[in-house]
């Protein structure tokens, strides 16, 4: 699927500039991470993907179909095919594994059916298929509070994949977790992204981690895309444009590894 | 955001209320605070005396020979209780707990859709939740007793009437509680289901719901405790349950019978309490 953003602009209504005039294009199969300070634009521009943000101006399209202009059914059924992962992982702490990763396919089924919570046994399938791609099958009926945070951040990707989606959005997947739980949830995304041929869309304010797993990088500055291109062009002089100062120790994931005492 | 504490919430074994994300305030006790705090404490006691002497309230009358004489005859009869007519109790006594179960269940079944549609994070429409709100406070308004007597006169003398108030009590006391648990909710599952493409009923039935629901039973089971004490009393109305019995045994002057009556309600009552208190325990 290929993602497009037109003249993009998200104003708020305290008159902030969100998102200021961006034009981009994301082609299928690319796994791109989006860099940039906090406060940039990531988040809105994640987000005004699969529309838990709206716009104020211009437009975002699906291969070729509007975004930004759909509403109800069609709104959802886009949103079926965006599979998205938060930093909070964002489950439902009190239920099942396999009651979150199947959480993932209502979009596929009728209100009535899905009311009474039931789900026909192909789903639980495609659910615990999804759960073993990222190597958690085993716990699919512990409820998801009795794991770590890595194995929780697992879960939600589980829950995106069931949705059978043609793209995954990640909202700083690993910005909760440790430096070891970090590089396997990077390398589910990774084995996804090349396996499956999804689409993924990374925010991350590790650089290293960008360089790392991206085949292509988005620098965002005060809502403006200020670099686009692939990996071997980000040198640590481009991202200390991006970031309008000299990178920092803490913008490496290897250091604060070093820090914590943990080898990667 | 904290509610304001409510009549129930205020009772022993009140529910918990759903963790809240502000963090407690500070008091300081120094400067203009002092003063405020004299001017609250001087204020507070003008108010009591002036109801003391509203009232009548008179502390010598609680040492005066009439009530000693009559307090000694009336504990006099209770501490020797007629326990035969313990068998005539019990069967209302069921009646009591049963008015108490069908007001709960209905009454609880009938909050669901309510609080949900009170609930901001769920329907966020000032037009839906604001109008269900006022609903919802001015049924709390009404004392349950009020309610029995207006349906004793409606629909006659009897247990419907008793049970049909409490509907309406436990409707308010769990449709409030519940709305409050709803919007205390973590919202990250509500933002997920959203971005899988769920419809609302799709979002609160695996959003909401879950996360709700022991809070729900809680109040379930609080309001249960609540009933089976208020159906105790339903009966001075003429709303059927051992209220009844013991309004007529006191009118006789049948001390030592209305004893027995208060014993075996006090009996139930606390095997309830104690019951859903472990219950509700359990659930949180």
């Amino acid at each position: 699927m290929m993602i497009e953003f037109k003249n993009v602009v998200k104003q708020y209504p305290n008159g902030t500039i969100g998102l200021n005039n961006i034009n981009l294009k994301i082609n299928e199969g690319e796994f791109v991470v989006i860099v940039g300070l906090s406060g940039a634009g990531k988040s809105t521009l994640l987000r005004s993907i699969n529309r838990l943000h709206d716009i104020s101006s211009g437009e975002i399209t699906i291969d070729g179909k509007s975004v930004t202009r759909a509403g109800g059914k069609q709104l959802r059924r886009i949103r079926r095919d965006i599979g998205m992962i938060f930093q909070s992982f964002n489950l439902v702490k009190r239920a099942t594994v396999l009651r979150n990763v199947l959480s993932g396919r209502v979009g596929y089924h009728s209100t009535f059916s899905t009311m009474f919570g039931y789900f026909p046994k192909e789903d639980t399938e495609i659910a615990l298929d999804a759960l073993s791609r990222v190597n958690i099958r085993e716990k699919a009926y512990i409820r998801a509070d009795q794991l770590s945070g890595g194995q929780q951040q697992r879960v939600s990707i589980a829950r995106a994949l069931a949705q059978k989606p043609k793209v995954i959005l990640a909202d700083e997947p690993v910005a909760s977790l440790d430096p070891l739980t970090t590089r396997q949830v990077m390398d589910d995304l990774q084995r996804i992204n090349r396996e499956l041929k999804i689409t993924t869309i990374v925010n991350l304010h590790f650089i290293d981690l960008a360089r790392e797993y991206a085949t292509r990088i988005i620098g965002l500055r005060a809502g403006e895309v200020v670099f686009d291109g692939p990996v071997s062009e980000a040198t640590d002089a481009k991202f200390a444009e991006i970031y309008g100062r000299p990178i920092n120790e803490d913008e490496l994931l290897a250091a604060e590894a070093a820090k914590g005492g943990v080898t990667v | 955001m904290t509610p304001a504490p409510t009549p129930e919430s205020a009772e022993v074994g009140a529910p918990p209320p759903p963790p809240s994300k502000k963090p407690a305030p500070t008091l300081d006790s120094k400067g203009p605070q002092r003063y405020k705090m004299l001017a609250t404490w001087l204020l507070f006691l003008i108010v009591l005396i002036a109801c003391f002497y509203q009232v009548d309230a008179n502390f010598f009358d609680l040492f005066s020979v009439n009530a000693r004489d009559n307090m000694n005859r009336i504990l006099g009869e209770m501490v020797r209780p007629d326990w035969s007519y313990a068998e005539d109790i019990w069967e209302p006594m069921i009646e009591t707990v049963q008015i108490a179960i069908a007001a709960t269940v209905i009454g609880s079944i009938l909050a669901v859709p309510v609080a949900l549609l009170a609930a901001t994070n769920v329907i966020p429409k000032k037009m839906v939740s604001i109008p269900v709100r006022m609903v919802l406070n001015l049924v709390r308004t009404i004392p349950d007793l009020l309610f029995a007597a207006i349906f004793v006169a409606v629909f006659g003398i009897g247990a419907f009437a008793g049970m049909l108030a409490l509907v309406f009590f436990s409707f308010g006391l769990v449709a409030k509680l519940t709305y409050e648990a709803i919007e205390a909710i973590d919202p990250g599952p509500l933002e997920a289901m959203t971005s899988v493409g769920a419809n609302k009923i799709q979002l609160i039935v695996f959003g909401v719901i879950p996360q709700a629901l022991p809070y729900f039973f809680s109040y379930v089971l609080y309001a249960f405790e609540v009933n089976v004490r208020a159906a105790a009393v339903l009966g001075f109305v003429g709303a059927g349950g051992i209220g009844l019995h013991l309004d007529q045994q006191l009118n006789s002057l049948r001390y030592d019978r209305a004893s027995i009556i208060i014993l075996i309600t006090l009996l139930v009552v606390l095997l309830i309490d104690y019951a859903s208190t472990y219950l509700r325990r359990k659930l949180l």
